[in-house]
């Protein structure tokens, strides 16, 4: 339903200096829903908060609020309110004048200030704490003063920045608690910014997880969760086990040798894909009547269940059960129909341009040389095309390779890490066995053989 | 406590450069050739034409000198708070470039300036800018901007942005923004830089010594008057010591009512 979107974004680029902090954002955001915005730093999600917020200019696209262009709209105008990261409340006022700023500035009547201020303090349970100065309250307090300051307006969008980021953990499982009734008590919108995935679970209507930008899936905690679109997704809401699989027909995977009955379908035949399973989901049976069977690796209490690594033949299985199982003990492992979800194949690849120069018998990708094969009918300075597979990126120390870059994340795809490498011009895609730390720098070599050049003309 | 006994330089320092000083200024106030004698201090204390008229031009001319640095210096400090900090740093260090030069020399340039070098360029040389009340103001506001800018520039580049955000966000524009955010959360500053303006406008001897030509005296030129006589033999110490009381009385007055501002801001309380 049309009028039921309090909020459009439509083609949201923003770029700064160059670099995209979000490219080509489509999302709306209907009237009264809790809608979070969930990504790890430096997705992007903060940015778009601020442009909703007004802060921000996008460099292209439009904002709708309540069906009206926001363009050239300053913040001050917008009938949105903010809770910011850290609050942001004004230290030369009180409590009470700080949650009054707002109705202050709106010339609003001196009992009706009165009556709403308090009605807000009862609401975040800061009965008689008006008087009280901001360095006098301790960090829950602020914040709910900051969530006062911003719902007494009456907003029709209450955008939250990361708002429980500065609590400790009881208070801030309080805090969700809390902010979801108040949620459900007034009927705001409210778009929420986070980077914990259990938060947005537990609080959304509508989870929109962010990857560099782009907004990777949109849905309700329960489908993000059980039907997660790639291995990003997957990966960033909760543990998973990603395997390469292919799907043979509609509701039949083929992984680790093995078919599998399963509840998807609408890929086609002989499809290549990942296959996403949750730990929970998996059973721990006895090994002779199960189709995979393997041997505990390690066993760690979680509290309420056990994390258990089986490795099955190479292939370790992330396991949660609440059933014990001693380290080096046979165990097998059974897979419901049901755990197994199925997500398109995202195919990694590395495509750069590169200068070549056959005079030397190399090519020049990230302004370093790499020594290439078949460069005779390209002439000196041309630009090519150039592919590299992920898995034949040589990872090495800095100090072993020209070429040297950061790690930008790391993600565990099953059988391999596969993470993307910054360096100077371009991001690389590389797999390893082996975990690197984000921000690590490391060093990348390829062999000759392993360049494949292409005309860019053709 | 043996850490008491690293104050103890500092405690001799204070008697013998601060606590001895002040009182010989008593001891030369109330003695005349060895006699103990109220007198002099008593005629000095009251004659308001002479004495209390000339430091009521001081105090006046130390206000609006600055009343003008702040006028200057906050729209200045603002805008560089709102740069990026190289560039902020850059020009700030344009303003204190001066300050490294000679205090006495920088006032010699200005008297050069109004006095011959303006009349020149105008073409009427016979005509003298210095003197005057306007060109002491002029010169004492030069020299002590940088003085009302530096504590300004620090307090507004300490403002959390996120607190002007929030502002705008509540429906501010940027106007009330500034009246109702940017202005009271920079008070300590706006004392701080009251007070590094108006101590030494009031007291200062080289601007009016200099610039005032002699022509226009003000309080710190009537202590060195007073000390010099006009005989060159020795001056009159007990009403030179005088007028230095009251002067730091004076100075005294204006810190306190400056402090009260800062602890008023302290304990979170509106000024404005």
């Amino acid at each position: 339903m049309e009028s039921n979107k309090l909020i459009e974004l439509k083609g949201i680029t923003k770029e700064y200096d160059g670099s995209l902090a979000l490219d080509n954002v489509d999302l709306y955001i209907r009237d009264g829903e809790f809608l979070t915005l969930l990504g790890p730093s430096g997705c992007g999600k903060t940015t778009l908060l601020r442009i909703i917020a007004g802060f921000v200019t996008p460099t292209s696209g439009t904002v709708l609020i309540d069906g009206k262009d926001m363009k050239g709209v300053p913040p001050h105008k917008r009938q949105v309110n903010t809770v910011f990261q850290k609050y942001a409340l004004f230290p030369h006022l009180n409590v009470f004048d700080n949650i009054a700023f707002g109705m202050k500035l709106k010339h609003a009547p001196k009992k009706d200030i009165e009556r709403d201020v308090n009605a807000m303090l009862k609401l975040v349970n800061l009965e008689g704490y008006g008087k009280r100065w901001i360095d006098q309250l301790s960090g829950g307090q602020q914040q709910r003063v900051a969530i006062a300051r911003a719902l007494v307006n009456k907003p029709q969008v209450l955008l939250l920045d990361e708002p429980l980021d500065a609590l400790d953990l009881k208070l801030r499982k309080e805090m969700q608690v809390e902010l979801k009734r108040m949620q459900r008590q007034l009927g705001i919108t409210f778009v929420f910014v986070t980077h914990d995935q259990e938060e947005a679970l537990t609080m959304s209507d509508t989870i929109v997880v962010m990857k560099d930008g782009v907004i990777q899936q949109i849905g309700r905690p329960t489908d993000i969760y059980n039907e997660p679109k790639n291995p990003f997704v997957a990966d960033f809401i909760g543990e998973s086990n990603i395997i390469p699989g292919v799907m043979l027909e509609d509701y039949k995977v083929r992984m680790k040798g093995m078919t599998f009955p399963c509840v998807d379908a609408g890929f086609g035949k002989n499809v290549e894909v990942d296959v996403v399973i949750r730990p929970e989901d998996i059973d721990i049976v006895d090994p002779k009547e199960a189709r995979i069977a393997g041997k505990v690796v390690s066993v760690v209490f979680m509290g309420v269940h056990y994390e258990i690594d089986v490795d099955c033949g190479g292939y370790e299985w992330v396991v949660h059960s609440t059933d014990y199982a001693a380290v080096g003990q046979q165990v097998g492992i059974s897979i419901p129909p049901d755990a197994i979800h199925i997500m398109k194949k995202t195919r990694a690849k590395n495509l750069f341009d590169a200068e070549v120069w056959p005079s030397e018998g190399m090519i020049y990708i990230d302004n370093v040389g790499f020594a290439a094969n078949g460069l005779e009918e390209y002439e000196n300075k041309e630009i090519a095309l150039v592919e590299i597979a992920p898995e034949k990126v040589r990872i090495v120390a800095p100090q072993d390779a020209k070429l040297t870059g950061t790690v930008k994340e790391c993600m565990f795809l099953g059988t391999h890490y596969q993470f993307t490498v910054s360096c100077e011009e371009n991001d690389w895609i590389a797999h390893s066995d082996e975990y690197m730390e984000e921000g690590e720098e490391v060093g990348i070599l390829v062999d000759a053989e392993d360049l494949v050049l292409s005309d860019k003309e053709d | 406590m043996k850490r008491k006994v690293f104050a103890y330089p500092y405690i001799v320092w204070m008697i013998l450069f601060i606590v001895v000083p002040m009182f010989f200024i008593f001891y030369y106030a109330v003695n005349v050739g060895g006699q103990f004698t109220l007198t002099k201090f008593w005629s000095t204390l009251t004659d308001v034409k002479n004495n209390w008229l000339v430091l009521w031009n001081s105090i006046v001319i130390a206000l609006k000198t600055t009343a003008i640095c702040l006028i200057i210096a906050y729209p200045i400090a603002y805008i560089l708070s709102n740069m990026k900090k190289s560039v902020a740093g850059f020009i700030s260090l344009l303003f204190f470039v001066p300050m490294w030069m000679n205090f006495i020399l920088r006032t010699y340039s200005w008297y050069a300036i109004l006095e011959y070098f303006i009349p020149g360029l105008i073409g009427k040389p016979e005509v003298s800018f210095t003197g005057t009340e306007f060109s002491v103001l002029l010169v004492l506001v030069y020299d002590f901007l940088p003085f009302m800018i530096l504590p300004l520039y620090n307090t507004l580049s300490k403002i959390d942005k996120s607190l002007i955000e929030a502002s705008r966000d509540l429906g501010a524009n940027p106007v009330k923004t500034f009246f109702r955010v940017v202005l009271p959360l920079s008070v300590p500053g706006i004392v701080s830089g009251i007070t590094m303006v108006f101590v030494p406008a009031i007291t200062t001897f080289t601007v009016p010594f200099i610039i005032g030509n002699g022509v226009f005296t003000l309080y710190g030129s009537k202590i060195d008057e007073a000390f010099h006589q006009a005989t060159g033999v020795v001056g009159d110490y007990a009403v030179g010591s005088t007028l230095s009381i009251i002067l730091v009385i004076c100075v005294l007055i204006s810190t306190l009512i400056m402090n009260y501002f800062d602890k008023d801001k302290e304990s979170g309380g509106q000024v404005l």
